[in-house]
């Protein structure tokens, strides 16, 4: 079984002074979130869309979803949590209480303000996973990456060529993931960003899918700028 | 929901654009095996008029290929099955003239997005599906060749009944298809190819006779032709087969010119000839094709000969790249495994 979670636990404390989380602020005509979530309607592999969002925009959620989805028997939406892995984690435990799953069974997880993602990124993802167990979605870097300790000087600078930014979705096979994630100490809690770090910091292979440079994450007030002028730009040709 | 289009904006120049489609609406698909046609190849070189290219571009091109089905949500197809798009969309029904002839009708890749996409939402009756039993890669030549099979269709409805001998003039694709069609529909006629290019006329080993267009014998005549060359070369072939053709004979027109082509029109009335334009193809020339292929899988054999290339498009440099190979193409099409 595949299964698909929609990331939007986040609060977007990045985004400006807008008072709505950035997955819900409109691109064209309809919400980021929406967008995102209909790359995933389309999929027919996908047993369920479990969309993850913070306690108070719950029913905000599902209204959307009912508003704009015409075909949603295939979506749920669930609280997130805390952290970006307590949030995957609830979207595991929503499918083991929900679903029989076996060893093969493989986890999609995407960012919400990623709608740019492709038909193609989302199958590669679905090939890897099944084939790998996990992947990652990346592009080859292309500012240099420069690492620093403290904040104020450089203290070293990976080759570039070896470095790349990374994407989502990350996808990985589910038992997997949840006995990995059981079984990280405290301390490697502390420093998990992204999912796919789980899999690395247990000596786990996670293998690269490639992604676009137009698969942009909306953080900041610029890139919903961008993204809607990315949109309205094909209406203008 | 959002899809990207990969448009030419400018002679070799493509880009990417978003533009969004509705999911509950008809069909969508993602592209598989495209093959490029001269006519993608002109836009591409900017061989075009400035006028057309201005009010064509930009544009996704390619019109000639096959999908499989992401989405239907009119139930007519299976998840997964696999298509032949039919790149001519009419706008109107006309009970009298065929769709493709009609100006009101779009075309896919002339005057609207061709195939260069993520995805591509089309019409249920847009869309044929593809028997188990046909090699994917080859059926990306389908929309061609029902072109050829809409021409002998056509030609069977006004020609005359003598048809010993058939002659197609051309050694490109489209001669070739042609000619290969011919030998199946009428199997009891002599096809004869005429060319340019000897290379080029060796590959036709499933036809009766080859001749190189400056060695035809004196005596020799056909009783139809079909012309396939094209471009500045249409005038000479075209000539050619008035003057050999035998009275009240047909000449199918196949060949895309961008020059007015001067014909002896003393002889065409003293012979009573038909010379009749094709175009584009239906809904019908497709069905007819996929049946046609479906009785006689040999013919698959000789679709091989017709692959110059195979290029795996998984960036816009790979589409361009293709392109500039297709341009150097002696003989054969180029076909995209659409990876982007």
């Amino acid at each position: 079984m595949i299964f698909a979670a929609i990331l939007a636990g986040g609060i977007g404390s990045r985004m400006g002074n807008a008072d709505m989380p950035k997955q819900f602020l409109m691109l064209g005509e309809k919400p980021v979130l929406i967008h995102t979530i209909e790359k995933f309607a389309i999929i027919d592999e996908l047993e369920k869309i479990i969309v993850l969002t913070p306690k108070s925009f719950l029913k905000h959620t599902k209204d959307l979803i009912y508003k704009y989805l015409k075909d949603n028997d295939k979506i749920v939406v669930i609280e997130g949590g805390a952290t970006r892995n307590d949030t995957i984690l609830n979207s595991i435990n929503y499918i083991k209480e929900n679903f029989e799953i076996d060893d093969d069974s493989i986890i999609l997880t995407h960012d919400a303000v990623r709608p740019f993602v492709t038909y193609k990124i989302i199958q590669d993802n679905i090939l890897a996973a099944k084939e790998f167990g996990a992947c990652d979605t990346l592009i080859p870097a292309t500012d240099t990456i420069v690492k620093s300790k403290d904040g104020i000087a450089i203290s070293s600078i990976p080759i570039r060529s070896e470095c790349y930014q990374g994407q989502t979705p990350q996808s990985f096979k589910i038992n997997k993931l949840y006995s990995l994630i059981n079984k990280l100490s405290d301390e490697e809690k502390a420093i998990l960003t992204d999912a796919a770090k789980i899999f690395v910091l247990k000596d786990e292979k996670v293998v690269l899918v490639d992604g676009e440079a137009t698969n942009i994450k909306i953080t900041y007030p610029y890139d919903l700028k961008l993204a809607n002028t990315i949109l309205e730009g094909s209406k203008n040709d | 929901m959002i899809n990207v289009i990969y448009r030419l904006t400018a002679p070799k120049m493509f880009e990417e654009v978003y533009s969004e489609i509705d999911i509950n609406k008809d069909v969508i698909v993602r592209p598989t095996y495209l093959s490029i046609c001269k006519a993608d190849q002109r836009y591409y070189q900017g061989t075009r008029s400035t006028e057309v290219l201005d009010s064509k571009l930009p544009m996704a091109l390619i019109h000639e290929g096959i999908s499989k089905i992401v989405k239907d949500n009119t139930g007519t197809f299976e998840v997964g099955d696999n298509v032949v798009m039919i790149p001519n969309t009419p706008t109107e029904d006309d009970k009298i003239i065929k769709a493709n002839y009609l100006p009101s009708s779009k075309f896919r890749g002339s005057g609207f997005d061709g195939y260069t996409c993520d995805l591509i939402t089309l019409k249920s009756d847009r869309l044929i599906k593809i028997p188990d039993s046909f090699n994917l890669m080859l059926s990306s030549f389908i929309e061609l060749i029902s072109v050829t099979y809409q021409a002998i269709c056509s030609f069977e409805n006004i020609s005359i009944s003598r048809k010993n001998r058939i002659g197609v003039w051309g050694d490109g694709a489209v001669g070739y298809l042609t000619a290969l069609l011919l030998t199946y529909m009428y199997p009891d006629s002599e096809i004869c190819v005429f060319g340019k290019h000897f290379e080029n006329l060796n590959m036709f080993s499933f036809v009766d006779n080859v001749y190189k267009t400056n060695k035809v014998p004196d005596r020799l005549t056909v009783d139809h032709a079909f012309e396939c060359v094209g471009s500045q070369a249409s005038q000479s072939a075209i000539n050619q087969i008035i003057d050999i053709i035998n009275p009240q004979g047909s000449i199918m027109l196949l060949g895309v010119s961008e020059y007015p082509v001067p014909i002896n029109t003393r002889l065409v009335l003293e012979k009573g000839l038909t010379l009749t334009g094709i175009s584009r193809s239906e809904r019908e020339d497709f069905e007819g094709v996929i049946n046609l292929i479906n009785d006689n899988q040999s013919i698959f054999k000789y679709l091989e000969k017709l692959v110059a290339d195979v290029i795996d498009v998984s960036s816009v440099d790979d589409l361009k790249s293709a392109f500039d190979k297709d341009s150097i193409n002696g003989f054969g099409k180029t076909v995209l495994k659409w990876n982007k």
